[in-house]
């Protein structure tokens, strides 16, 4: 995870469009400047961080269903749920899966674990929109290949 | 449960209206003021229940390029109207 840059997810793990679900690893990183003021002398990973990893957790999986087409917006996080701390260095695993793919936007159920144990969830909910420019689409894409989206994803893209 | 009551049902939990507000003549952005938020959350709502997919960009399209009114998808009997549609082909 590169906290700073939004960098949620560090690798694609499974990705399985018959059940549409994806796993996701992501390691916390030992140092940052996010930790520097949450909290002073109390390092911990933001619950808004958990929520943005669920949110691009899910994020891929919709990415990958579409085939890059469409880009998915977050809207909408329902019932977040924040289960336990998190420190710097854990491991994370980030899990979603497709509850349902609208007209326009799309549904995950999401989830993070650390050493077994669920952290944190919620529902989640995207705009699914054509991409806005060549530039963010082409940096999904090369993205897409550094955490190990599945090629045959992205290949016609 | 007739699909007016359904739909009607899911907006009043969704949106916080008041039930005895929505008609089948309501138009659900000028007179229910559902924003895009809550129509999303509407949506889901729809598609679960009836086990359908609307489709919304095509709808969307449509009344970008002038062809229908926003009555057509809007008004809540022009809706159910189309969810019936969409209900009958999928059995079909």
């Amino acid at each position: 995870m590169r906290l700073e840059y939004f960098q949620m997810v560090d690798r694609i793990e499974s990705l399985d469009p018959d059940a549409r679900t994806v796993r996701a690893s992501c390691a916390v990183p030992e140092q940052s400047p996010i930790f520097e003021g949450h909290f002073p002398g109390y390092p911990l990973l933001p619950g808004v961080l958990m929520i943005e990893t669920m949110a691009q957790t899910g994020g891929w999986l919709v990415l990958a269903i579409q085939r890059f087409v469409k880009m998915p917006f977050l809207m909408h996080v329902k019932e977040a749920k924040m289960r336990s701390f998190v420190l710097p260095g854990q491991a994370l695993i980030a899990e979603a899966q497709l509850l349902h793919d609208g007209s326009g936007f799309a549904v995950v159920k999401a989830s993070i674990s650390a050493e077994g144990k669920k952290v944190a969830d919620a529902e989640i909910r995207y705009g699914v929109v054509a991409f806005p420019n060549e530039t963010l689409r082409a940096t999904m894409l090369d993205t897409a290949r550094k955490v190990g989206v599945p090629k045959e994803y992205y290949d016609a893209a | 449960m007739s699909t007016f009551e359904t739909v009607a049902g899911i907006i009043a939990d969704t949106c916080d209206i008041g039930a005895d507000t929505i008609t089948p003549e309501s138009h659900a952005i000028n007179d229910l003021g559902i924003d895009s938020l809550d129509f999303l959350d509407v949506a889901f709502a729809i598609d679960k229940a009836f086990g359908i997919k609307m489709p919304l960009e095509q709808w969307t399209q449509e009344v970008n390029d002038g062809k229908v009114s926003t009555d057509e998808y809007f008004v809540l009997k022009n809706l159910c109207a189309n969810i019936d549609k969409l209900v009958a082909a999928k059995s079909a």
